[in-house]
């Protein structure tokens, strides 16, 4: 095995074209899926040729597109498509069919088949989700009339292309003329299927995932995650029907459930690194013989897609209506052919809908807009702050009840976070409760809280919780490492949030005293004390003295590690300091206790009632 | 350190609808520098808003003297409870003007500073008479401050008082907040004040009560 196995060559071109083209593409401003584009048109036969059959890669990589489609169904809670059903469905279908339909039209009308035409239109009015999307945040838009627009539009189509994908074999099937016997069979498998993954998802997935969750091995959890999305997917191959409509109706079905963040986060990086590679897979595949045959023909299809889908979206805008100043983006972000196109193209082309020749053409297409999307809004921008230093007026946020989130976020829901827990519910505060025990989330959640079940230890979790929003950061894990590390992301990436922390003990205490933590208890000081109070209360010591000597030894304590708090890390000087602490609160009290002494001794008018406590024996 | 010495108490303040302006005006009071390097020193005022700082009721007792010592002017500000002052104010009497320090034998502390009580009253003045439900003059519960005030050689300004205070309206309360910032700007030179007589401290007798060790 001296040059390696096919394998691990292959890991190393599409991994080190990934990780040289995509940092660059976004260093030029054009993000990152046109990084992975052009890494495959690099790496394929018409670049290096370092790949030569990008078919077999295209098929691997496809579950990318299935991963991505569980996620989108998992952000789809019920009750969050409920709230937004009439921009979704509503404006969703107007762009989808509006833009298809003109499309379609405009194709049967130069004479295309109409299969094609259809085909072609469908996959050419869907947009980048990863674009539009991507752009919002990276500009802070998602708040804006345009940024909900988008977003609606862009969920319509998430769900529109499954239906889509669904009806592409059916056109070639309609072309090859359809056995009418096995129709029913199949439909009813299918039914069944589809059914099966409902109830079984209801029934069984939680109590499964909450068993592997218990056996406390992340890369187990992560295993489980992957193995549902395959299993739902092959179910659904299994009957003929989409892979990625399985693994949607698995998302669905999880969304509300306790385990939602932690599936997102798991599965995250397998998605973004698949459908990278399923964007290299159709880079590699454009067959740049075609293209350059045709200049013409691909230049007018990119100009007559991009101002059919423009003028629609432009309709939209005017009749929704959007402020005059988000119009433009909204337009921008919808107008490109996207990811999804790519998928129906593949789809229809392994159907024998279209030909290798004209997927070629649509893929190279869908790319070139792409490509365009990042120019045409810097020159929006352009015309924009023309149009605003003419008018002087800036673009008005629109408030959105859903991206709230609690204002105090409580990592670690044991002992020590539940009391802090309940004592804000008491006083009417709400908090988000993150534990990484689903134990804990279990028992929590049927007493009624939403606790959430996550590491916190994991940066994409917390911004998921809402740390980027609250004011208070509750820190109750009880294990030091991952309470030190939690610290330090909270101190690095949300420098707003106030940090309140449980110690272990004083090292722990210092640890996060070092990190600049300042609101910390230690968790056992305070009970103890409550227990020396008992103590000196059935000694004879009066309880309202007995309270006050805890007190003050609980100040004098906590001031004496903050002075020691400089001198970390050199051991002799702190042993030194915390001896003389002590021999000074010892000097003090003995001076207190002579002075009793001499009053009590005294004939003053504090006499047998005012002593606060029996002398010592030894002082007699 | 400060040359006022604004020690503030109310055990809900959220509740509060005149000592909290009141606290608000006093820290937003920019006294008069005596000179142009004064400046940059110090505010010349504190407020010491008392249930903040000792929550848990457990006083520093050694950062209050070290304050009082340096203060000219001591001001008391709190609202009447049952005739008297907030339990957390009484507690800060108790511990802080301690024996040897404020009064009795050594007890010099004080002697000389001013002290100005700015309390409200929720019963409306007319309350406050013979005839009604207070069935006193509010002058005879002032009795016990005044004396504190003596004992610890202090001089008892003429307290300004709101009586009524859920009730008052808009005006009078600005009024009343108006006259307090006028009177900490303008401090040591009050009209009210160039009459009064240096308080006498009260000598206690060394054998009143036990010395200290």
């Amino acid at each position: 095995m001296e040059h390696g196995t096919p394998w691990l060559q292959a890991s190393l071109i599409y991994l080190g074209a990934a990780v040289l083209a995509v940092p660059l593409a976004r260093a030029l401003g054009l993000g990152s899926i046109i990084g992975y584009l052009g890494a495959g048109i690099v790496i394929g036969p018409w670049g290096l040729k370092l790949v030569t059959d990008p078919q077999t890669m295209l098929h691997a990589a496809e579950f990318g597109v299935v991963l991505m489609l569980f996620l989108v169904g998992l952000e789809l809670e019920p009750r969050r498509l409920w709230a937004l059903r009439r921009p979704i469905f509503g404006w969703g279908s107007a762009q989808l069919l509006g833009s298809a339909a003109l499309l379609t039209g405009i194709g049967v009308a130069l004479g295309v088949d109409w299969r094609l035409a259809l085909v072609g239109s469908l996959g050419l009015a869907l947009s980048s989700t990863a674009i539009g999307l991507g752009v919002l945040n990276e500009r802070r838009l998602m708040g804006t009339q345009a940024g909900q627009s988008v977003l609606s539009v862009a969920l319509f189509q998430d769900i529109a292309a499954i239906p889509v994908l669904a009806m592409v074999p059916l056109l070639a099937v309609a072309g090859a003329g359809a056995e009418p016997g096995s129709g029913w069979l199949a439909a009813a498998k299918a039914g069944g299927v589809i059914a099966a993954i409902i109830f079984g998802g209801r029934l069984l997935l939680r109590p499964a995932l909450r068993w592997i969750a218990r056996s406390k091995t992340p890369e187990i959890f992560t295993a489980a995650a992957l193995l549902l999305v395959v299993a739902t997917a092959s179910l659904m191959q299994a009957v003929g029907l989409s892979m990625a409509l399985g693994a949607f109706l698995a998302g669905v079905l999880l969304a509300e459930s306790e385990y939602r963040r932690e599936l997102e986060t798991d599965l995250e990086p397998f998605k973004g690194l698949l459908l990278g590679l399923f964007f290299i897979a159709v880079g590699m595949s454009i067959d740049f013989a075609v293209v350059l045959k045709n200049p013409g023909l691909v230049a007018s299809l990119v100009a007559v897609f991009l101002v059919v889908k423009a003028a629609v979206l432009w309709a939209m805008a005017r009749a929704m209506p959007l402020p005059v100043a988000e119009r433009a983006v909204f337009v921008i972000l919808l107008a490109q052919g996207g990811e999804f196109g790519f998928v129906v193209f593949q789809a229809a082309f392994g159907a024998g809908v279209i030909s290798a020749e004209m997927s070629s053409l649509l893929v190279a297409a869908v790319t070139l807009s792409m490509l365009l999307t990042p120019l045409l809004l810097v020159g929006a921008d352009r015309l924009e702050t023309r149009r605003i230093a003419a008018q002087g007026s800036a673009p008005r946020l629109a408030e959105i009840a859903e991206e709230q989130h609690a204002p105090v976020i409580i990592a670690g829901f044991g002992r020590y976070g539940q009391i802090v827990g309940r004592l804000l519910s008491a006083n009417g505060h709400s908090a988000t409760v993150l534990d990484h025990s689903v134990d804990a989330v279990e028992t929590v959640r049927r007493f009624g809280w939403p606790a959430f079940y996550g590491d916190a230890t994991r940066l994409d979790l917390l911004r998921v919780a809402g740390a980027g929003k609250a004011r208070v950061f509750v820190l109750a894990i009880d294990d030091v490492e991952q309470s030190v590390e939690v610290a330090q992301l909270v101190r690095e990436h949300f420098p707003h949030l106030s940090v309140v922390a449980r110690a272990r003990n004083v090292t722990h205490y210092y640890r996060l005293r070092q990190l600049g933590v300042t609101l910390i208890e230690r968790e056992t000081l305070d009970s103890a004390l409550m227990s020396g109070r008992s103590v000196l209360e059935l000694m004879g010591w009066q309880p309202h003295a007995a309270r006050t000597k805890a007190l003050r030894f609980r100040s004098h304590s906590i001031a004496l590690m903050e002075q020691m708090a400089p001198h970390l890390g050199d051991e002799n000087r702190l042993i030194t300091m915390a001896k003389q602490g002590r021999a000074q609160l010892d000097a003090l009290w003995a001076s207190e206790r002579a002075e009793r002494d001499v009053r009590a001794a005294s004939a003053g008018w504090q006499t047998r009632a005012g002593r606060e406590a029996p002398a010592d024996d030894s002082k007699g | 350190m400060p040359e006022i010495l604004v020690l503030a108490a109310h055990p809900q303040l959220e509740h509060s609808r005149v000592n909290r302006v009141l606290m608000q005006a006093a820290s937003a009071v920019m006294l008069p520098a005596a000179s142009p390097a004064d400046l940059a020193a110090l505010p010349r005022i504190e407020v010491r808003d008392l249930y903040a700082l000792y929550p848990d009721y457990l006083i520093d007792v050694e950062a209050e003297q070290a304050l009082l010592a340096e203060a000219r002017l001591v001001v008391w500000l709190h609202p009447i409870h049952w005739y008297s002052m907030p339990p957390l104010m009484k507690l800060w009497l108790d511990e802080v003007l301690s024996f040897g320090w404020a009064y009795g034998p050594g007890g010099h502390a004080l002697q000389g500073k001013d002290l100005w009580l700015v309390a409200s009253t929720g019963g409306p003045v007319e309350s406050y008479h013979p005839a009604g439900y207070n069935r006193y003059f509010f002058d005879a519960f002032l009795t016990p401050y005044e004396q504190t005030a003596a004992l610890a050689g202090m001089r008892w300004l003429p307290p300004l008082l709101l009586h009524g205070a859920h009730r008052v309206d808009e005006a009078t309360l600005a009024a009343h907040v108006a006259l307090f910032t006028d009177r900490l700007t303008a401090y040591p030179d009050w009209p009210e004040r160039a009459g009064l007589e240096e308080n006498e401290e009260c000598e206690v007798p060394a054998n009143a009560r036990p010395a200290a060790a």
